[in-house]
């Protein structure tokens, strides 16, 4: 009888906490309260853009001006402008380079970290200081080390007699495109290795015991051990790595803003330009759109190809 | 250890399969040889020696032309680039007084530390809802929010500069404060329902026996219990909208609302001739802020970021 009363009693004092509190208690009441802030901001400002973004592409509408419907006029155009197939190209180059050199290193970054070491928490902090300084600052900072005249690389490769004259970096086509990866891959490698580096920390060390009493070489456990354990978060990490590469805008907007001679546009900078410099917000929302295919290509790509395991063993996703 | 083990099933082992065992103990014993101190030298601290030279550079060089007085800065005939000889403030007391530098950076912290409690308030209130209240599809709504992540901003500036505009915020930071929580919360949220995860559902459940109401329940014992995903997600989220860029380059317009990354690319790059050392002197104090805020909580940073790509 003790045990029957006292909930009741405690229910009775909730009661006394009136309408409001009661209101709160109601947990579909609730749950729209909690979801509201969040899913209100995700709508208006992500969802809505987007369809606005996909609905603009298919006008004609300039800054200051409504456009109307042209259906696909706008890339009918992009087809036909080899600026647009040059940002394709190099937006694809781009992301593929970076991704195989920012995957390859951090990888084998993260096998370093992964030994017993000396220093080994400061170390991964150092490591990812990269990653941590905003985009635009570090991008300064290559733009300088790129400098034509007060190149450091140029001074270091002539002091010790490998070259005769200053390397040009971002003035001609194809080095500007390789110093704008290399400048991708120095900010990507600490977040694939630290990453990483926390799968090959979940990876049970019995299995390698076993391993080396069945005399397995270095290679081979790697191969049949670490590399298997570790694909669902490289799946996930190359997803997001893919994105945010392919549709990458700083880096390139703070070195070389497209040039030279419009050879290191992305996607991404050449709809800012169109669109927001040039004030051709149709064409550039078209040029924004054109990015979508290619990400949820990747997506499904990177995703497929690499987080089969899961199917693989029978598990369900969860 | 492992050489004297193999070789002792070596020896246990029958004739069968002794020469494969043998050979395979023969590579064992070579790779412990290998695996002295000197390879040890040569296969783990000079690779990462060198990664650690490569990714550390540019911040060495950036300070480096931060001090320097501009005779050294374009004199490589006659001084060492790599040391400073006789450092000088002049760029940082150019940058500080004869720009708007302070203001800049008054404003970037204005717009990350409001749109990062913004982000934290939605969404602790979304995570916890998907992960403890548990209703009719919730799941549904958690893998909406982990894919608006997949959105990137790229895609959304040009829409949302027009919106910005319609919405008369068009050059305020507010908008800035209103935008950068689209690629926070679906971030913070997806962190930190893996957080309330973690934190044992038992504990609502006496509370709820106690007759303590929902709202009791979050403010009493789970969010003090989630203090270390909050501060994880809030050093993610400060750190992201402190380096956020195209939204800013898009929406800012006027020199005094512009955050540090946009200010120092649009107001400092004039001309033909760069003010390298000023250049170098913004870029130095823009990432500071960033890097204390990170090694202050360099732990939780981590975590998050491995915790929250594991989960």
């Amino acid at each position: 009888m003790d045990m029957a009363a006292t909930p009741t009693r405690w229910v009775r004092t909730k009661r006394e906490l009136g309408p409001i509190a009661r209101l709160f208690d109601w947990k579909p009441f609730l749950v729209f309260i909690c979801l509201l802030p969040a899913v209100g901001l995700l709508l208006v400002f992500l969802t809505y853009p987007l369809g606005l973004g996909i609905w603009l592409a298919f006008t004609d509408t300039t800054i200051g001006r409504s456009g109307r419907w042209i259906g696909i006029e706008n890339f009918e155009f992009l087809l036909e402008d080899k600026l647009w197939w040059n940002a394709v190209f190099y937006s694809v180059f781009y992301t593929g380079v970076a991704t195989v050199l920012k995957f390859g290193l951090g990888l084998w970054l993260a096998l370093l970290l992964n030994n017993h070491l000396p220093f080994k928490s400061i170390l991964r902090a150092i490591i990812l200081l990269p990653w941590i300084v905003p985009t635009v600052l570090s991008a300064i900072a290559f733009w300088w080390i790129y400098d034509p005249q007060f190149s450091i690389i140029s001074y270091l490769l002539i002091e010790t007699g490998l070259r005769d004259t200053n390397v040009d970096f971002i003035n001609t086509p194809w080095s500007a495109r390789w110093s704008l990866i290399f400048a991708n891959v120095w900010r990507g490698i600490p977040f694939v290795a630290i990453s990483l580096l926390a799968g090959l920390q979940t990876i049970s060390p019995s299995l390698y015991e076993a391993a080396m009493l069945d005399g397995t070489t270095g290679w081979q456990r790697f191969r049949y051990i670490t590399f298997p354990m570790l694909l669902p978060i490289l799946a996930i990490v190359m997803t997001f790595s893919i994105i945010f590469t392919f549709t990458d805008f700083q880096l390139v907007y703070a070195i070389t803003r497209g040039g030279p001679i419009n050879s290191t546009h992305l996607l991404a900078t050449l709809a800012f330009q169109r669109g927001i410099q040039g004030g051709q917000l149709g064409e550039g929302a078209a040029i924004a759109v054109s990015m979508i295919p290619f990400l949820v290509f990747a997506t499904l790509f990177s995703y497929y190809a690499l987080a089969r395991r899961k199917w693989q063993q029978g598990e369900s996703d969860d | 250890m492992t050489d004297a083990r193999i070789n002792a099933a070596d020896d246990q082992a029958g004739v069968d399969h002794a020469l494969a065992r043998k050979v395979s103990a023969a590579a064992a014993a070579e790779r412990m040889a290998w695996d002295t101190r000197s390879r040890r030298m040569v296969t783990i601290y000079l690779p990462l020696a060198c990664f650690v030279l490569i990714l550390l550079f540019p911040f060495y060089w950036m300070t480096v032309t931060a001090f320097k007085p501009n005779a050294e800065l374009y004199n490589y005939r006659e001084n060492n680039p790599f040391w400073i000889t006789s450092p000088t403030l002049d760029h940082i007391y150019h940058l500080l007084f004869k720009t708007a530098y302070p203001t800049w950076l008054w404003t970037t912290m204005i717009v990350a530390v409001c749109s990062t409690f913004l982000s934290l308030i939605a969404s602790t209130l979304a995570a916890y809802a998907i992960q403890r209240l548990r209703f009719k599809g919730s799941q549904y709504v958690g893998l909406a929010i982990y894919l608006a992540y997949l959105v990137p901003p790229s895609i959304l500036f040009i829409p949302l500069a027009m919106m910005v505009n319609w919405l008369g915020l068009f050059d305020t930071s507010l908008a800035l404060i209103l935008v950068y929580p689209t690629f926070l919360i679906p971030f913070c949220t997806w962190l930190l329902i893996g957080y309330f995860k973690s934190i044992p559902y038992e504990l609502e459940e006496c509370a709820l026996i106690d007759g303590a109401t929902r709202v009791q329940i979050l403010r009493e014992i789970t969010l003090p219990l989630a203090v270390p995903g909050l501060i994880s997600a809030g050093i993610f989220s400060f750190t992201l909208s402190w380096n956020e860029f195209i939204y800013a380059l898009a929406f800012i317009q006027s020199s005094e609302k512009k955050t540090v990354p946009v200010a120092i690319l649009t107001e400092l790059v004039t001309g033909d001739v760069y003010q390298w050392g000023a250049l170098m002197a913004g870029s130095l104090l823009g990432s500071i802020p960033v890097a204390l805020f990170y090694s202050l909580f360099v732990d939780y940073y981590v975590s998050s970021l491995t915790g929250a790509v594991k989960e």
